[in-house]
């Protein structure tokens, strides 16, 4: 903790820093690029799609029962079975899971049973997962429903709570988040299944909670910007988030590392299934999240609000007060990484009225 | 809700830990009662934890018919399945209707799946048979257990502009026959030629004695005391035979016609009050082709005598209700009996469902066993487990001594969302399956963030050259800001999530929701309560190493400790 502490104190006065801001190009860059190449994996390699997308049967033996025969005959035994593909996998556990594609539901009480026999193994020791053909599809559309109502009423929730620019720079961010997910899924090849609908989904909500709090001390940081000459909003933006950054990777951490939990779970020991298709997805969403809150939804915000005539005007102001500073040869902070002030940008040296907390009486007097 | 909100009192002031402490205790031992009162001390498992089989299905209207997927509409279709599958002999099984055309049913282990699944797939049967013997449902069964669910039923034509009542004869000299085979023939007799009632001809023809015989043999066997027996009675006969069937409820046999309406001819069915008798009715209106097979069935009926001057409305083989006819009725009808309201709106579900421009897919059927179940139970909690132990190492890495409050934080998070998911099993039907499970391991980064928001604000404060006391209730408006904001936005997302999703889904949105509204009460009526109280100890006042909030460590400049004052002017140096 000490070390992180300290670190964590010199962050949050801005004794360092990193200018996410000003090099916002730079990151912009790299998300750009990074989105077009989830979108071109997406293009050309496209989705695997689970078997839920397009109707079949998965069956598993439980564990308690013995499958001696080989993989390669237990598929033999299945397509002769079903007349159908079959993926067979054996899981760490001993219990076989068997997926066939295309069959109707109907057909599978056939092929359960039939099974059973090849297998030697009592049909009633075999779960079935039957998906009829457009199921995937009802899934996906309720999906696609929930993420139009979710942005729409985020937003709309963002622009009240903070302001449209935020709202905007949030829905960005979220966008942003989920085609990396999908692109990580195109490009790698994981199969995309109803659980992992279900966690991209909830990133939707998690995401947004990094740049939440982010946004929570911008909105604070900007209260009483243009009553100063000493920040640009981008200044006091970039301010705010290494003051927060600590906060947002502790709670990135804290939020990753449950869903790690559940993958090492569902991945190592289950093998397969909805835990393992939810958690992969949360998993790489949440990554995306944390990334796209710190480098890309705050510095949009600050170049949303750097074309605000009245951020305009401070900027024109807080620049040339620096230059008449430095005319007088005065030592000027000229960035806010520099800057040892206490406190990340409440601090009003011209006027010196009020910090932003809310507190009724808080002078602050001359700081210089 | 999260609007920037300017605390209710005064920043600085503490509030009354001790209230809010006892409030979430009292809540606590408040659910935990209900709890073992009501007898449920786990969480009702969902079908993929305990066993059993779940099937989805998807209605799919009638072409043409695109607004038939309605509430009403699934509702009684849900009504008629739960029926069904109860009627197996299953108890426990529940249907459920989940987005706006899915149908849940979920089977407990222990059932014949593949029975089940048939039986949830076909299409209800339901037909209007003339009633030919009447008797109490079992062999044995004393006369006086005989009320059917139209006790005193009577047929009355209905004023509506379609129906027209013609008087008929009654006390007719139809012969008294209460062989079964003397009533057919003395029903097919006056029916006119020209109906297009199939039964009316091929019994005749088909009366034979052996028939008749089998009949009567087994309708003198029938023991309707069982629920397996009942639905066992009236299987697979075609509607053009006559057959055997016992009421819903078991109290009475019958000996049945065949089939003159079918479940297609009815165009709707309400239940009422009636304006003439103030009692529960069931109006029906019967479709075109329906009201002229009606008129010359009730016609037949009405010039019988009892019992066989009663139509049955058979459903599935079950008889649900048995009316008389006096008059001849054609477009609409009203029954009457003893009617509670919800008796006549059962069996308005009934005759609707015949209705119903809706058939049924089966989306999907999960059959899992009491093993695999287990085995995923077990699994999900080891993930859990995994999940929290390394949140709470971070946590105490971290954060030292605060982290003792985020994990008794934690605790009392997990025994509410523990309590009310174990009283939501009864209480609505909450069955925790396993994506629930996933959503409420997920849901320890969402409480424990809430907590780090918290606590990074009190270190700001503190490194502000705050001590703690002030730096405890300084920090909690803007945490408290920065934590509903947040809480609202997942909220939203799990509200989106359940609202617009089907299936397993569900579980997961909605213990995400449940998890994020007790993340809210944990943090302002406990963790938050717990802070002011500690910041009183000494341990943590003086910014003991391992307390967490040590000044040093955080980096804090001195004068650590200045008298707290409003306008403590020069706040911190700084700017060597």
């Amino acid at each position: 903790m000490s070390r992180l502490g300290t670190i964590g104190a010199k962050l949050y006065r801005g004794e360092i820093g990193y200018d996410f801001v000003g090099k916002r190009k730079l990151w912009y860059g790299i998300s750009i690029l990074i989105t077009i190449t989830a979108i071109v994996g997406l293009a050309v390699r496209g989705l695997t799609m689970g078997i839920e997308f397009e109707g079949g049967a998965v069956f598993t033996t439980d564990k308690t029962t013995h499958v001696s025969a080989s993989v390669q005959q237990i598929q033999e035994d299945a397509v002769a079975a079903s007349g159908h593909d079959a993926i067979v996998q054996k899981l760490g556990d001993g219990s076989v899971r068997i997926q066939i594609a295309g069959i109707d539901t109907t057909q599978s009480d056939k092929i359960q049973a039939e099974l059973a026999k090849d297998l030697n193994v009592p049909a009633n020791k075999i779960n079935a997962d039957l998906v009829g053909p457009s199921w995937g599809e009802t899934v996906a559309n309720k999906a696609w429903t929930g993420l139009a109502v979710f942005m729409v009423l985020v937003v709309i929730y963002l622009a009240i709570a903070f302001e449209w620019r935020m709202a905007i720079a949030a829905l960005i961010a979220l966008i942003h988040d989920l085609t990396i997910t999908v692109g990580v899924y195109a490009l790698v090849g994981f199969e995309v299944t109803p659980g992992t609908v279900i966690g991209l989904l909830t990133i939707l909500g998690y995401s947004l909670y990094d740049t939440v709090v982010v946004f929570d001390s911008l909105k604070e940081g900007g209260k009483d910007l243009t009553k100063q000459t000493r920040w640009t909003y981008s200044e006091m933006a970039n301010r705010s988030l290494n003051g927060t950054l600590v906060r947002s990777i502790n709670t990135t951490i804290v939020a990753l590392l449950p869903v790690a939990g559940l993958l090492f779970i569902g991945g190592g020991v289950l093998g397969a299934g909805m835990i393992n298709d939810i958690s992969l997805s949360l998993f790489v969403g949440l990554a995306a999240g944390a990334y796209s809150s710190i480098f890309i939804a705050t510095p949009l915000v600050a170049d949303f609000k750097e074309r605000e005539p009245a951020m305009k005007a401070l900027k024109k102001r807080v620049l040339a007060k620096r230059a008449a500073a430095a005319a007088k040869g005065e030592t000027v902070e000229d960035d806010s990484s520099t800057a040892g002030d206490d406190e990340p940008f409440d601090d009003e040296p011209e006027t010196a009225v009020v910090g932003q907390r809310q507190q009724p009486v808080r002078g602050r007097g001359k700081r210089r | 809700m999260a609007a920037p909100n300017k605390g209710r009192r005064p920043a600085g002031a503490p509030g009354k830990p001790g209230r809010s402490l006892l409030l979430i205790l009292i809540a606590m031992v408040a659910l935990g009662g209900g709890m073992f009162l009501g007898g449920h001390t786990t969480p009702r498992l969902g079908i993929d934890l305990a066993g059993g089989t779940s099937i989805t299905l998807k209605a799919v209207p009638q072409p043409g018919k695109q607004n038939a997927i309605n509430k009403t509409n699934m509702d009684t279709a849900v009504s008629i399945i739960d029926r069904r599958v109860n009627g197996m002999g299953v108890s426990e099984a529940e249907v459920q209707t989940q987005g706006n055309d899915n149908i849940i049913v979920n089977i407990p282990k222990g059932t014949n799946s593949k029975e089940a699944r048939d039986q949830v797939g076909t299409t209800a049967q339901l037909y209007f048979r003339q009633v030919l013997t009447e008797a109490a449902g079992s062999p044995t069964a004393n006369p006086s257990a005989t009320p059917s669910p139209s006790a005193t039923p009577s047929g009355k034509s209905t004023a509506k502009s379609t129906g027209s009542a013609t008087p008929s004869p009654t006390g007719s000299s139809t012969p008294q026959g209460r062989a079964v085979t003397d009533g057919l023939k003395a029903d097919a007799t006056p029916t006119p030629s020209a109906t297009p009632t199939p039964s009316a001809s091929s019994s005749a023809s088909a009366a034979d004695a052996a028939t008749a015989a089998k009949l009567q043999k087994d309708f003198t066997a029938l023991d309707c005391s069982s629920a397996a027996a009942r639905t066992a009675a009236g299987k697979g006969a075609l509607p053009t035979d006559p057959i055997v069937a016992c009421s819903q409820d078991g109290s009475a046999k019958y000996v049945l016609g065949p089939a003159e309406l079918s479940g297609t001819d009815v165009d709707s069915a309400k239940a009422a009050i009636s304006q003439q008798t103030a009692a529960w009715v069931v109006n029906m209106d019967f479709t075109g082709k329906g009201s002229k097979k009606f008129q010359t069935t009730t016609t037949k009926l009405s010039k019988a005598t009892s019992p066989q001057n009663q139509f049955a409305i058979v459903l599935d083989g079950l008889v649900q209700s048995a009316p008389s006819v006096s008059t001849t009725l054609s477009g609409s009808a009203e029954i009457s009996g003893s009617f509670d309201q919800k008796s006549a709106q059962s069996l308005a579900n009934v005759l609707s469902y015949g209705a119903l421009p809706l058939t049924f897919h089966e989306e999907t059927a999960t059959t899992v066993s009491a093993a695999l179940g287990g085995q995923q139970l077990e699994a999900g909690l080891i993930a859990g487990a995994i999940g929290l132990a390394l949140v709470i190492i971070y946590l105490v890495a971290y954060y030292r001594g605060l982290a003792a409050i985020a994990i008794l934080s934690l605790a009392v998070s997990g025994i509410l969302t523990y309590e009310i998911m174990t009283l939501l099993g009864p209480g609505i039907g909450f069955a925790l399956n396993l994506p629930a499970v996933c959503g409420a391991i997920v849901a320890i980064g969402i409480t424990a963030d809430s907590f780090i928001v918290y606590f990074e604000r009190v270190r700001d404060e503190i490194r502000h050259g705050r001590t703690l006391r002030p730096a405890v209730e300084r920090a909690w408006p803007r945490a408290r800001r920065t934590i509903l904001v947040s809480d609202f936005v997942s909220f939203l997302a799990a509200a989106v999530l359940y609202i617009v999703t089907v299936g397993k889904v569900q579980g997961f949105a909605f213990t995400l929701g449940l998890t994020t509204l007790l993340d809210v009460v944990v943090v302002f009526l406990f963790t938050k309560p717990v802070m002011t109280l500690m910041a009183r100890t000494k341990f943590f006042s003086s910014g003991h190493p391992w307390s967490g909030l040590d000044p040093k460590r955080l980096g804090a400049k001195p004068p650590l400790r200045r008298t707290r004052s409003a306008a403590s002017a020069p706040t911190d140096p700084k700017e060597a």
